[in-house]
């Protein structure tokens, strides 16, 4: 069975994936992703997980462009260009 | 080539990387899983010349690093086949393969180890070797075996160091000491010379157009000397090619490689190839019944 | 530290060291190559082991922990008749594996218990790196237990616990001419 293993290199970093080991089961997976990925002091945390339970997910559909929730859907040089010309003022220092 | 194939060359070659479940050109996918085959073929053939000084390491520290170096070595086998794998070539027809001459593994692992000089010299310079191809590799197009790259390289830096001190202390200790590493180093000399492979051209190199590769076997060669040599003559060690020398044009100039003994090395005709092959193979019949034991229950 | 305390600490170096040499031996040619990496680090940690309690008593006795585990002659090691064979059969190798580390738990309980700081303090450090070398054996022991000759190698090998130590098999000699072979091409005192 393979167990993928994500590792934690200090405390406050994320998890992340750092590969994999061969084992029959939980109690070998331990001790294999410990040699790998801990025989150095070299990770703070690890955790195993059997590969069949790891779902994966590599699709995401946006087909209508939905940028109302990201920044690339606000783009105010115009309007602002507008505003300032009707009030007769200039970009203040510091602003785009 | 296919339209697709196309876009897919001009997408590794501009950075792109490829991950286990792309697609990828058949050629691709047959060449990489070849040429990391190769490296995990070496790993674990690599570790034979070693091993045997593990036994005979002279005091408890060096025995300690040996061990560890060794052992790294056979963690980067498990990465590499991991990696190989995945890529739908199972492990244990990996090592049929190699066992039975199929496949290949790197020239410097089919020579025979000796003395502790031996030990010094390949920690220092071979490893060096390899690391300059490795750390080119930290850029492969494809991401997985990129990522395990990084895991080796950072592994790999004490070993050069371990090397450079059995050397340093060995030259600093008695006449005969001194010779175990000039001998070394006067057999592993053409050998080190050919690792990187002939000169091929880069744009000649399908491993360097898939970008498999990030560099080509001649610059590779140039960096080891580069790097290596000024180290080798600092210590009052001689090189044994008369002709070798940085030119005005800053190029590395040496007498041309044995290529056919590179060659006919490679193809498993080296000093040492079958002994260490029939070690691999009685080593792994002898625990075959344990992989079954261990791993059959499992499925 | 006394005289006695000294020899029940070579005991127990010498035997970590000759197990964590024969250990070493699996190096590059274990059954699977996850297993290869994690008894390597056996392998160390018992060296390691010998190490730490050489230098103890190396201290006491104003040499080096080099000098006690390579510079004494075969005949005064004071390690068991077990430790000392070369055992390149998986199944005997983790018998010996599982068999040494329920006897050594005891052994270090009791120095555990020492009057000597020193002495009660590396028992503890090496008991706690032993719980992994416990638990590794036990997860092997589990796998096992079914084989035949796994139990045949249990019931081969436990008699050699009870056994004196004064006596050493041939395997010993031989294992120390490799393993001095090049430190004894120069002369005593050189570096390597």
């Amino acid at each position: 069975m393979i167990y993928e293993v994500f590792r934690q290199e200090r405390k406050g970093q994320p998890l992340q994936h750092a590969g994999s080991v061969e084992a029959p089961d939980g109690a070998f997976a331990d001790v294999y992703a410990r040699e790998q990925y801990g025989r150095r002091g070299e990770s703070t945390s690890l955790w195993i997980v059997p590969r069949d339970s790891v779902i994966e997910i590599d699709e995401f559909v946006d087909e209508l462009n939905r940028n109302y929730h990201r920044v690339d859907g606000y783009p105010l040089k115009e309007k602002l260009r507008e505003a300032r010309e009707r009030a007769g003022t200039t970009a203040p220092a510091g602003d785009r | 080539m296919s339209e697709r194939e196309q876009a897919f060359l001009e997408y590794v070659q501009s950075g792109g990387q490829v991950e286990t479940a792309d697609w990828m050109p058949d050629d691709y996918r047959s060449k990489l899983v070849k040429f990391i085959e190769m490296h995990g073929n070496s790993e674990l053939m690599g570790v034979l010349p070693e091993r045997e000084w593990i036994l005979r390491a002279p005091t408890l520290q060096r025995k300690l690093a040996l061990t560890a170096k060794v052992q790294d070595e056979v963690g980067h086998s498990q990465l590499i086949y991991r990696v190989v794998e995945d890529l739908g070539k199972p492990r244990e027809q990996c090592l049929d393969d190699l066992i039975s001459g199929k496949a290949k593994f790197h020239n410097v692992f089919h020579y025979p180890t000796k003395t502790w000089g031996d030990v010094g010299v390949i920690a220092w310079l071979v490893d060096a070797a390899a690391i300059i191809s490795q750390k080119a590799l930290l850029k492969c197009s494809y991401a997985p075996y990129a990522r395990i790259m990084k895991k080796i390289c950072w592994e790999e830096s004490f070993h050069i160091l371990h090397g450079r001190d059995v050397v340093l202390t060995l030259m600093n200790g008695t006449d005969a000491q001194r010779e175990l590493v000039q001998e070394a180093l006067d057999r592993w000399w053409g050998p080190l010379m050919q690792f990187h492979g002939n000169p091929i051209p880069k744009d000649d190199d399908p491993m360097y157009v898939w970008r498999i590769k990030s560099q080509g076997n001649e610059e590779a060669r140039q960096q080891f000397l580069d790097g290596y040599a000024p180290q080798i003559w600092e210590l009052g060690l001689t090189v044994p090619d008369p002709k070798l020398r940085k030119s005005d044009e800053g190029v590395w100039e040496y007498t041309e490689p044995d290529w056919d003994e590179l060659r006919s090395v490679v193809t498993g005709h080296g000093p040492k190839s079958q002994d260490r092959l029939d070690l691999r193979r009685k080593a792994r019949e002898n625990s075959a019944w344990v992989r079954k034991v261990v791993l059959a229950q499992a499925a | 530290m006394n005289e006695q305390e000294q020899q029940l600490l070579l005991e127990i170096a010498d035997d970590e060291l000759i197990l964590g040499w024969r250990d070493s031996e699996w190096t590059g040619i274990a059954p699977l190559l996850e297993e290869d990496v994690a008894f390597s680090s056996i392998a160390q940690n018992e060296i390691g082991h010998a190490r730490a309690l050489y230098e103890l008593v190396a201290k006491e006795r104003g040499t080096s922990a080099d000098a006690l585990a390579f510079d004494r002659a075969p005949e005064e090691y004071r390690c068991s008749r077990l430790v000392e064979l070369r055992l390149l059969d998986w199944e005997k190798t983790i018998a010996r594996h599982y068999l040494y580390e329920q006897s050594d738990a005891a052994r270090l309980e009791r120095l555990k218990q020492s009057d000597d700081p020193d002495i009660a303090g590396l028992a503890a450090k090496i008991d706690r790196e032993e719980a992994y070398h416990r638990m590794h054996a036990q997860m092997w022991f589990d796998r096992l237990k079914d084989e035949s000759r796994f139990t045949a190698a249990l019931e081969e090998l436990e008699p050699l616990l009870e056994e004196g130590r004064d006596d050493h098999t041939a395997e010993l000699a031989e294992l120390w001419d490799e393993m001095t072979v090049v430190r004894r091409s120069q002369p005593a005192g050189t570096a390597w």
